[in-house]
């Protein structure tokens, strides 16, 4: 069994590589990002679109690197994963951060109430000042990010987005769900 | 008595103590789900989340280090070697405990740097120790493997179980390492914090306890040897077999190959099947004694070990484990009702057990029996009972109304947070958490008083006749 599970790994991380089969490069944040239906596959998958720079900037692959390791560090220090979830892994106090990117929340509701021209824009602000943009009883504490730290979350959860998880979670933003 | 086994007393003491500061906070984390405005901005929900489950995972390894400096010298007839070295890393271990509770409580997290890493928070679940606390957890691991290790070689004897300890503990010890990398891509950091994650709690761990509920039998009814080797390597074997290629139902949606659908939908099917072994051998045991035995406390939370265990980790694993299910119940309060009977069932029952087994040979109390244990033992597994259907009921609801309806948007997320199933099973959690504290605090006063008055009756007895 560890053998088997030696070349299933060895696999794997190549699949997962940033780059490889299933997993972007990190620059895919300087591109449109969207959540459709494979029929060959029979899931929804990430859909990579046209060029779609990032708070008014493409990043160079290099930048975009330095980028997502300051996200990273950010989610580890702040401690993410103790109230949400990544791909489902995590804390199950706040919502799953898998496809977030793509959350119609960010334009129905945070755009509008931010004044925020962009999506991005609009994450990096609620970010910053988490109590000035309650939407619901549970609120995320302000864990004081730096405008820095939080356009590196917004640019990991970005590129979190374009991941291919075999179609979790299902249906994604496609349903509206009444209240 | 043995200095290793005044050792594992107060490895037990220890793993008690935290056992009631994870009840603690867990009651607390509980309690931001009936009020969110809770301790807002001051206290947060993730830092009661991190110092429940990080007590949760370093009460149970005292109880089996405990355990283990306990039954060493027994087996084999000796001091354990290099006890003073256990001794002084015990006292470490505490002071590293604490140092980390204090930070945890008033420092919370730091900035996006390596300080934050080595001395604050590393913000992976369960490892979110600072890499210096984790280095301190591997000095403490690797001088207990070299006690364990070294005594059975200065001792020139070698059992069954030791084979399998002894094997046991080289994964234990190196999986560890996981605890320190910081590893950019989500995807390759979730593999490996996996393997440390299953490979401990559904790999070496069961193994461990396996050869822990060995002993305890060998003890506690008198069963040979011989079955109880027999049994251990059986399960050993299965775990092997079905565990390791388990660990592909955590590979699902993670980036991952398509593949580990089924695969980790095959093998962790079979998981529950050495933890049904467990069951069968508890039942026989106690068939063939009839249920009789000097220690009913540590009997019955054998059995409830092993009940627990098929049930907690094995039924409730199982419910959830097919992709096709999985897709909807992963991430959501579901996995929290699997992780708390599991846990509970395959390894808190087994360390309270051992730890009554202990008190009663040092007591040297023949009756050893006591009211206030059959009411923790009550309390205990009614609250825990209640809190899993508490959050299976709300997990289910969030896998139909948030996952399966609603797309898993934070829209989706609101409506079944806020859906009165949800709640209801929210607050089913809270009572019977109240239930399970108040089971503890019995358990606690149990533990301090349980067999003296018998054992003091017994020398008078004795000095009369």
């Amino acid at each position: 069994m560890l053998v088997v599970l030696t070349f299933l790994t060895v696999d794997s991380l190549n699949v997962t590589r940033a780059g490889g089969i299933q997993v972007p490069n990190y620059d895919v944040i300087n591109q449109e990002i969207g959540y459709a239906n494979d029929w060959s596959r029979g899931f929804e998958v990430p859909v990579i679109g046209a060029s779609e720079p990032l708070f008014g900037r493409t990043y160079s692959l290099p930048e975009a690197t330095e980028l997502m390791k300051l996200g990273k560090a950010v989610i580890q220090s702040r401690a993410c994963m103790d109230c949400h979830t990544f791909f489902g892994n995590g804390a199950y106090y706040g919502p799953d951060l898998t496809k977030s990117w793509l959350d119609p929340a960010w334009s129905q509701i945070w755009m509008p109430m931010t004044g925020a021209a962009t999506r991005g824009d609009a994450m990096v602000e609620f970010l910053m000042h988490p109590e000035q943009y309650p939407t619901w009883t549970r609120q995320m504490p302000n864990l004081h990010l730096t405008r820095a730290e939080a356009q590196a979350v917004v640019a990991y959860l970005k590129w979190m987005s374009a991941v291919d998880t075999n179609g979790f979670p299902a249906h994604f933003g496609r349903i509206q769900t009444q209240n | 008595m043995y200095r290793s086994q005044r050792l594992a007393l107060r490895y037990f003491a220890a793993a008690i103590t935290l056992f009631g500061v994870m009840t603690a906070a867990g009651l607390l984390s509980a309690l931001y789900y009936v009020d969110s405005s809770l301790l807002y901005n001051v206290f947060d929900f993730q830092m009661a989340k991190i110092l429940h489950i990080n007590t949760l995972v370093i009460w149970l390894l005292m109880g089996f280090i405990g355990a283990v400096y306990w039954f060493l010298p027994r087996e084999l007839g000796r001091e354990v070697v290099g006890i003073w070295l256990a001794e002084v890393l015990f006292w470490i271990f505490c002071a590293a405990v604490a140092v980390v509770a204090v930070v945890f409580i008033f420092v919370q997290y730091g900035s996006s740097d390596q300080f934050s890493m080595w001395f604050i928070n590393q913000g992976r679940k369960y490892v979110e120790a600072p890499r210096w606390a984790a280095v301190g957890i591997v000095a403490v691991v690797l001088t207990f493997v070299y006690n364990v290790t070294a005594t059975a070689w200065r001792a020139r004897r070698m059992t069954g179980i030791l084979w399998v300890l002894i094997l046991d503990l080289v994964p234990l010890s190196v999986l560890y390492l996981d605890a320190f990398p910081q590893i950019t891509n989500m995807s390759h950091d979730l593999y490996w914090w996996w393997w440390l994650v299953h490979m401990w709690v559904e790999g070496t761990w069961e193994v461990l306890i396996g050869c822990l509920m060995a002993w305890s039998l060998m003890e506690l009814m008198g069963t040979s040897r011989r079955i109880v080797e027999a049994w251990l390597y059986i399960e050993v074997m299965m775990v092997l077999g079905t565990g390791i290629l388990g660990l592909g139902h955590h590979y699902f949606w993670i980036g991952t190959p398509q593949y580990w659908l089924g695969i980790g939908g095959f093998f962790s099917a079979l998981e529950p099947l050495p933890l049904l072994g467990m069951v069968v051998h508890a039942v026989y045991d106690a068939g063939t004694h009839h249920m009789k035995t000097t220690n009913r406390p540590a009997f019955y939370w054998v059995l409830a070990e092993a009940f627990g265990n098929f049930i907690g980790a094995g039924v409730w694993g199982f419910m959830m484990t097919l992709p096709q299910i999985n897709l909807y119940s992963h991430g959501t309060q579901w996995t929290v009702s699997h992780g708390h009977f599991a846990f509970w069932g395959a390894y808190g029952c087994g360390v309270i057990a051992i730890i009554y087994l202990v008190l009663q040979q040092t007591r040297k109390a023949q009756n050893f029996d006591s009211r206030a244990w059959k009411w923790s033992f009550a309390l205990l597994n009614l609250g825990l009972v209640g809190m899993v259907g508490g959050l299976l009921v709300a997990g289910i609801t969030q896998a139909i109304y948030e996952r399966a309806q609603g797309g898993s948007t934070l829209q989706a997320f609101v409506v079944a947070s806020e859906n009165q199933w949800f709640q209801s099973g929210m607050y089913a959690r809270v009572i019977f958490g109240l239930l399970f504290a108040i089971g503890y605090l019995v358990l606690v006063y149990d533990l301090l008083v349980i067999g003296k008055r018998a054992a003091v009756a017994q020398r008078t007895q004795e000095a009369s006749a």
